[in-house]
């Protein structure tokens, strides 16, 4: 272990490292020799005076919330002699079992490219170019065959994965018994129970006011939603991230969460991001990828069929060809248990000088995996500012869904988290479940995985990203996964297969979501 | 897969099982209609038979009411239309009739007809200007030639479903209905020249995901005098299948313009999951998420407020026979500065289900327009006294009540005479004015 004060300078030398060279840092060097010009700064006084023309111009806020995104995504650092790979993930076997993971995935790619006989990239003939140039904001209409190619993997193929995931250095022989673990996950990671869910998601609890319960029709505006949207509307002006994020613990105002958003993600869409958009787009219309195939289909059979979603098609699109070309979002490896697949220049298999990343953000999409996306195209009209945004999204948070690691924020920990809280809540529900062959996780993995989008309807789903926005974490996802069992097991009680279950579960669009999940966590006597 | 909105609902109706049962009629064979019937255990009869409800297509309506074929309704029957609906629904008409109206207003000096120093009313300006052909062509042509570059869209008067629909940007291109213009508006047929109507075409439509799209809300009217309507909660916006480009080289794609969803069906990209059908939910929320609160909800007042003036419109000239009601379909586009506009009022909106959610949402609109005109599910009685309580309406909500309005204004009238402030003056409308109390719809 290491200190405090040792910590906190390591911390500090990493994000002074990272923001250096940025464009916020020559930009606030330039401001700062050009500030010298004015009369307020004074020579005696110099050091201070640029400060306070810093603080005054805005660039220290800036600076601030630069900082605190660094925060956010930066793990904290690791043991000094501690090998890199620790930070992506300090446990060996779920290190071993993500690398193993992708290996499946890699030879199912592979194999596609074989059977089908397309390369995984190829640059494209001027004129196929300029005709897409021309459709670019409606590549919707394009019909291409793609009944031959099939997503990756669907969410089920992880879950197996995840099921039979063991801890080597634990015993988890154990019979099963009341105080035993009855669900699917068999690895002892350390997940939150209810008291101190509690704790931790305090601003939900009964007493404190909530958009998505105290702004229903039925409950007066002046109680709680009218202070809070004028509170809001100071956040936005204040421009400050950690207050955007503390504000959105109980919900953004539908218009001003995407500023708010926005804000918390220290998402500005500056000139300079708006030009690295038309550059990644530019990388899309010069090359094709094989993973574009897979975008498109998972397009089709996903957010065009959604009674939502369907609208925005052309956006998702526009959003996903382009992540893929992005080798920003690689950057997000050094703390994502993954890691990026390489594909080899032909004839040089294995040889690592020849290797390149594929695709080139290191990010294979999977069934479903446009629906990360589909609900932020309600918040923003602009593709750039859209993409700013999903990218951020995903590389907070998103990448942890598909990963197999044993963050607090992963999809393992979810799981078993979701597992617990419902068997420590409901434990008649758990077994019974449990005894008809519907494992409550066979029916809630697809629901987490997807951080819920395209099951709620889209204000719904709005307001539980808020919280995970708020409160920095993906926990949420599994208390409303366990909710929701919680709010139907009356008629779960009832049913005698897995099919019935998830017939009962199969519609979440009639939803109220805060209700559910602060009930779930505040109102259940246990 | 989801289902949206509520699911269908479960009533008991105490008149189902009694002798008295409501015996009905339809020739509109469509299933939203037929159960809505039978949940209620109303019995079927045929049109020869004494019936007490009959939900007819508007062929049907005109032999009802004609002078030669007509017969006496009892106090015990009742239908879906007003005998002369056509006021309101047929293009031309209903722009008549708003004409008419506007220059009344002005007449009486009421501040509805203000007008801005362009010359256009700032409140009654709500409907594309729009000519008859070939009655108005000279007229046409002089506004066409103020502005030579606008598009302009031809329908005919007394076609739906987007049927005879086309796009013009030249004169040329209507040549044919240049001459005759003295007779009437209604050419008869076998003078070869169909009545059209010709409306400029909004040209900067709002966009969602570059797409345009049109909105379809019902209405329901109980009365026109006093004027007694109800607006439905679960309308929807129709999407174009095909990208929307305003450039004139697509003027003959009507895919790309028109959102009819007889027209887009037959598109290739028409999907039967969701139809392109985007409801008025989704709809509030984008706008809301991206334009902010205030300006969605001028647009929603605004999109009440156009269809209680024209509905205002055609109050007078409507035959606002007691056994009458009539649910309206109506098409709005809104631009982008997110200006409603009101295209037209369709008599017998399609009752025909598109897709899963379409069915469940045009069940319930039968089945709460039943709980409105038939409290119970008892026999009708054509002198009821239309006005059924708030727990009644199902998703529908009060568009307009004339009568309590009234009531209303002389409540204030008198308090104001009294000395005595309400506060703010009426509703404020997000800095569109003072327009004048209106409604009774919030």
């Amino acid at each position: 272990m290491m200190d405090e004060e040792t910590e906190l300078s390591l911390t500090t030398a990493q994000i002074v490292q990272r923001l250096k060279g940025t464009n916020l840092h020559s930009q606030i060097e330039r401001q700062a020799k050009e500030c010298l010009h004015r009369p307020e700064i004074k020579l005696e006084s110099l050091k201070e005076d640029v400060r306070n023309f810093l603080k005054d111009s805005g660039w220290e806020r800036k600076l601030q919330n630069a900082v605190y995104r660094e925060l956010h995504v930066q793990p904290p650092p690791g043991h000094p002699t501690a090998p890199p790979e620790h930070t992506k993930e300090p446990l060996a076997y779920m290190r071993k079992a993500q690398a193993s993971w992708e290996k499946r995935i890699l030879k199912s790619l592979n194999s596609m490219c074989t059977e089908l006989g397309v390369p995984l990239a190829r640059k494209r003939p001027a004129v196929e170019q300029k005709e897409l140039t021309s459709k670019w904001n409606e590549m919707g209409t394009d019909e291409p065959d793609l009944s031959s190619f099939r997503p990756v993997y669907a969410p089920k193929d992880f879950l197996e994965v995840l099921i039979s995931l063991r801890n080597p250095n634990h015993d988890s022989s154990e019979e099963a018994s009341a105080k035993s673990h009855w669900g699917l996950i068999r690895v002892p990671l350390c997940v939150r129970d209810i008291a101190q869910m509690k704790e931790a998601y305090s601003e939900l609890s009964l007493t404190s006011g909530q958009l998505g319960i105290d702004d229903l029709t039925h409950v007066p505006p002046d109680l709680f939603e009218s202070e809070h949207v004028r509170i809001g509307k100071k956040v936005v002006i204040g421009q400050e991230s950690a207050a955007a994020q503390q504000y959105s613990r109980q919900g953004c105002p539908t218009g001003l969460r995407a500023d708010l958003w926005a804000c918390i993600l220290n998402s500005t869409n500056e000139p300079e991001d708006i030009m690295y958009y038309e550059q990644l787009k530019a990388g899309v219309i010069h090359h094709d990828l094989l993973v574009d195939k897979l975008i498109y289909k998972d397009v089709k059979l996903t957010a065009s069929n959604d009674d939502y979603y369907f609208v925005f098609e052309d956006y998702l699109y526009q959003v996903l060809l382009c992540f893929s070309r992005d080798t920003a979002v690689l950057d997000h490896f050094t703390y994502n248990s993954a890691t990026p697949p390489k594909s080899y220049i032909q004839g040089r298999v294995g040889v690592e000088e020849f290797a390149v990343v594929y695709p080139p953000n290191g990010v294979i999409p999977f069934h479903g995996f446009s629906m990360y996306v589909a609900p932020l195209c309600f918040l923003y009209n602009e593709p750039s500012k859209l993409y700013q945004v999903f990218r951020e999204m995903y590389v907070r948070y998103f990448f942890r869904l598909h990963s197999i690691s044993s963050s607090a924020s992963g999809i393992v920990s979810l799981c078993l988290q979701f597992e617990r809280l419902l068997q420590s809540q409901m434990p008649q529900l758990f077994y019974h479940l449990r005894e008809i062959g519907a494992q409550p996780l066979r029916i809630a993995f697809k629901w987490m995985v997807r951080a819920f989008s395209g099951y709620l309807s889209t204000d719904q789903l709005l307001l539980l990203w808020d919280r995970i926005l708020g409160y920095d974490s993906l926990e949420i996802l599994a208390v409303l996964a366990a909710a929701v069992f919680a709010f139907r097991a009356e008629n779960l009680m009832e049913v005698s297969s897995l099919a019935t279950a998830e017939a009962v579960l199969a519609d979440l669009s009639t939803l109220k979501v805060m209700p559910l999940i602060q009930i779930f966590l505040f109102a259940t006597v246990i | 897969m989801r289902l949206n909105h509520a699911k269908l609902k479960e009533h008991r109706f105490p008149g189902g099982d009694m002798a008295s049962k409501v015996k009905w009629v339809t020739d509109i064979e469509k299933s939203v209609l037929i159960n809505n019937f039978e949940k209620r255990g109303w019995t079927q009869v045929t049109e020869g038979e004494d019936w007490n409800f009959y939900w007819m297509s508007i062929q049907t309506i005109r032999n009802v009411f004609s002078v030669d074929t007509g017969y006496r309704l009892s106090d015990e029957q009742m239908v879906n239309h007003f005998p002369n609906h056509y006021e309101l629904t047929r293009k031309d008409l209903m722009i008549k009739n708003i004409k008419r109206y506007r220059k009344e207003m002005e007449k009486e000096g009421s501040p509805l007809a203000e007008k801005d120093e362009n010359g256009k009313y700032v409140y009654l300006d709500f409907v594309p200007v729009t000519f008859m052909l070939p009655a108005d062509y000279n007229l046409f042509v002089e506004e066409f030639r103020k502005s030579p570059s606008s598009t302009w869209i031809m329908k005919p008067c007394g076609k739906a479903q987007g049927k005879g629909i086309f796009l013009i940007n030249k004169l040329s291109q209507i040549k044919k209905w240049s001459r005759d213009s003295r007779t009437s508006t209604f050419v008869a047929a076998s003078s070869g020249k169909e009545a059209y109507v010709i409306s400029l075409y909004i040209d900067n439509p709002l966009l969602i995901g570059g797409k345009k799209f049109d909105l379809r809300l019902y209405v329901l009217v109980t009365t026109y005098r006093p004027l007694k309507c109800y607006m439905y909660k679960l309308g929807f916006c129709r999407f174009c299948t095909v990208k929307y480009t305003p450039s004139t080289s697509e003027l003959d794609n009507m895919f790309v313009h028109l959102t009819n969803v007889a027209i887009q069906k037959h598109g290739d990209d028409y999907n039967h999951v969701h139809g392109g059908k985007w409801t008025v939910s989704n709809l509030r929320l984008y706008l809301e998420s991206t334009r902010g609160k205030e300006v969605t909800s001028r647009l929603f007042d605004q999109i009440h407020w156009i269809m209680v003036q024209s509905l205002k419109a055609v109050a007078p000239v409507m035959n606002n026979d007691k056994h009458c009601f009539e649910c309206y379909g109506y098409d709005i586009i809104i631009d982008d500065r997110l200006k409603p506009w009101l295209i037209e009022v369709n008599a017998s909106p399609s009752l025909t289900s598109s897709t899963a959610n379409d069915r469940i949402l045009k069940y319930n609109l039968i089945n709460d327009t039943l709980n409105i005109v038939t409290p119970n599910g008892d026999i009708p009685d054509c002198r009821w006294n239309r006005s059924p309580p708030r727990d009644a309406l199902g998703n529908y909500q009060v568009l307009y009540d004339e009568e309590q309005a009234l009531s209303e204004n002389a409540e204030r009238d008198l308090r104001s005479r009294s000395g005595q402030s309400l506060g703010s003056k009426g509703t404020t409308r997000g800095g569109t004015g003072p327009r004048p109390a209106a409604a009774t719809w919030k």
